[in-house]
């Protein structure tokens, strides 16, 4: 079976995705109800950071089975 | 309050996470054969694996929303719970007892207490345990719908029977191995869904010694204030600290309670199972970085009118829980709220999971396979564990509705640990270390024990007697109280336990090899380079604990 790790991967490039199409949206398109910080666009690169660790876990793990 | 309201790519993120534990509960089947493999994951796991599920499993969201808000109210003292309150005992089970545990090849830690004294103080501390595992875990049931009905807006119902059937799902389909791959994604998702805020909440302060500077004293110390509980926001002394929570609580919860360690027996090997808490207990150094820093910035926040910062009240008091819901809703933009949901919710269910997969084994094992049907089959067993998991839901359901309709057994979940955890640690130390040791010294000790602190519990909370009575302090706060109770218990089992060993018939020694030090060959470490073995990341571990004493003194 895959180990728990390309899971790992899987579900934080996917939520990772989703965080930084949104973020990049609101970069174009701005909010009117804008949060504390808004100016630094956390979603942007929070959501690159789970990106970029999602591919490694599944790119590490996708060759791996685990008897 | 106003709802803290979800945006459809919330939603989402966390319609993505139901669906994908659910899915992993389905994959996870077809590897689910044998009563092995359900109960134990097959005993394969790599200490890795073992070792984040031991964390996460104690790793629960009422854990963070309650700490984040305990150090709100007591200040930095709360880090003594990760700190002191938990490395030395984690550290202690993978050295020493581990061994014990692992060679046995037993399968619960009740069934340690049947090869080493008898079956009638398995079968006591095996009920004890069932009835523990259920209560929290519909406690727990119980909190999370509270705090998603009050930040989020949910129905009560939809949230509690949402939760349950999904835990009911992949628990049911694959048992343990399911519960531990949920247990890491949970530990992945809480550091990526709620490490932000306190990222955040720096940034808007300017780093950690501003915002320690902007506390007082008594809040921002780990050890100067504690000569004089009333220099302190705890309210107690080092030495409750150390004996109380460093010692009894600590060593009793993470030495002996079968939630945690039913993780280090999936372990592949002894090797592998001694490491499982070691590699654990640099990770949970790390939680405070979470949990108490974001504590300790709602705290400047709310100390500074500007900010526009301040905790829910409810009824005229403060609710020191909403303190991480109410930085997410300051910091967090859609997208990022439904990631921090998600951490909450599969903290939750995680925790729920962690409970009820414990309650099966214990269950199947040390009271139906032990009383009910002493011959059952593999196939049987593996039945049962599947049904008791059906059930275990249905009786958590059942305490979170009991809970909804009287709040005030919320207080109880605190001294629930105290009851049931704090004696048992002195009836395995006495039998893991000491051989003449009896089975009905252990048996009296453990009842002693338990019945004395809950005793103490109802004595001070119907003011038979006076707190400072149990805390040989006055001022002292409920934590202390907990803390020293949880002493007191551990010494009335510790004491009544060898007393009548004295008087008592011992086992003989041929049946307590491989139980008891002394009486088993070790060697644990064997060709193994020092820098591989167990005891040098035992070191490393201890090194760092002190220097986070010193370092925040």
């Amino acid at each position: 079976m895959k180990p728990i790790w390309y899971f790992v991967g899987l579900i934080l490039f996917i939520m990772g995705i989703i965080i930084e199409v949104n973020g990049i949206y609101f970069l174009i398109n701005p909010p009117v109800d804008k949060k504390v910080l808004a100016n630094i666009h956390p979603d942007v690169w929070w959501g690159g950071i789970m990106i970029i660790v999602g591919i490694i876990y599944i790119l590490k793990n996708r060759k791996v089975k685990i008897s | 309050m106003t709802a803290i309201g979800l945006s459809p790519v919330d939603w989402l993120i966390i319609a993505i996470y139901f669906g994908f534990v659910i899915g992993i509960g389905f994959y996870l089947k077809k590897f689910t054969k044998s009563e092995e493999d359900f109960f134990l994951a097959g005993r394969k796991n790599s200490s890795w694996v073992a070792g984040l599920a031991f964390l996460s499993a104690n790793l629960g969201a009422l854990e963070i929303l309650g700490m984040t808000g305990n150090t709100f109210k007591y200040g930095m003292f709360v880090a003594h719970f990760y700190w002191i309150g938990a490395i030395p005992a984690m550290l202690f089970l993978g050295i020493y007892m581990m061994p014990f545990y692992y060679s046995s090849k037993i399968k619960s830690v009740p069934g340690y207490l049947k090869l080493r004294f008898d079956e009638k103080t398995r079968v006591l501390n095996g009920i004890a345990f069932a009835i523990m595992t259920l209560l929290v875990s519909g406690i727990n049931l119980y909190a999370m719908a509270l705090v998603l009905h009050t930040f989020f807006g949910w129905s009560w119902h939809v949230s509690m029977w949402a939760s349950a059937l999904t835990v009911a799902v992949y628990v049911t389909l694959s048992g343990l191995m399911s519960a531990i791959f949920t247990e890491i994604i949970q530990f992945f998702l809480i550091w990526f869904g709620l490490f932000l805020v306190s990222v955040l909440g720096l940034i808007e302060l300017g780093g950690v010694h501003q915002v320690l500077s902007r506390i007082p004293e008594s809040f921002n110390t780990l050890w100067s204030t504690s000569s004089n509980p009333a220099q302190n926001g705890m309210m107690i002394t080092w030495g409750g600290i150390v004996l109380g929570l460093g010692f009894v609580l600590s060593f009793g919860y993470w030495t002996t309670d079968f939630l945690v360690v039913q993780r280090a027996f999936s372990a592949k090997n002894l090797h592998s199972a001694r490491m499982t808490p070691i590699l654990a207990s640099f990770f949970k150094m790390a939680i405070p970085f979470i949990v108490i820093l974001a504590g300790l910035i709602a705290l400047v926040l709310a100390n500074d009118p500007k900010s526009g910062f301040h905790l829910l009240m409810d009824n005229g008091h403060i609710n020191y829980d909403s303190a991480l819901p109410l930085l997410i809703a300051r910091y967090y933009p859609e997208g990022l709220v439904g990631l921090g949901v998600t951490a909450l919710l599969a903290g939750f269910m995680a925790g729920q999971a962690g409970n009820i997969s414990a309650f099966n084994t214990v269950w199947t094992y040390d009271i139906y396979k032990s009383i009910i049907n002493k011959k059952a089959s593999d196939t049987h067993l593996l039945w049962m564990g599947r049904a008791a998991t059906i059930v275990g839901i249905i009786i958590s359901l059942g305490t979170a509705y009991w809970a909804m309709s009287f709040p005030s057994i919320m207080d109880y979940m605190q001294a629930i640990f105290s009851w049931v955890n704090a004696p048992l640690f002195a009836t395995m130390l006495l039998g893991m270390f000491v051989v003449w040791i009896t089975p009905a010294g252990a048996f009296w000790g453990l009842i002693s024990g338990m019945v004395s602190s809950f005793i103490m519990y109802l004595a001070v909370k119907f003011s038979w007697v006076g707190l400072s009575l149990i805390t040989l302090s006055s001022p002292s706060s409920d934590m202390a109280a907990n803390f020293w109770r949880a002493w007191w218990a551990w010494l009335i089992c510790f004491v009544v336990t060898i007393v009548i060993s004295l008087f008592t018939k011992k086992k003989p020694k041929e049946e307590l090899v491989g139980l008891v030090k002394g009486l088993t060959k070790e060697n644990l470490n064997e060709n193994v380079p020092f820098i591989k073995r167990p005891e040098f990341y035992a070191i490393l571990s201890l090194i760092i604990l002190i220097l986070l004493n010193v370092y925040f003194w």
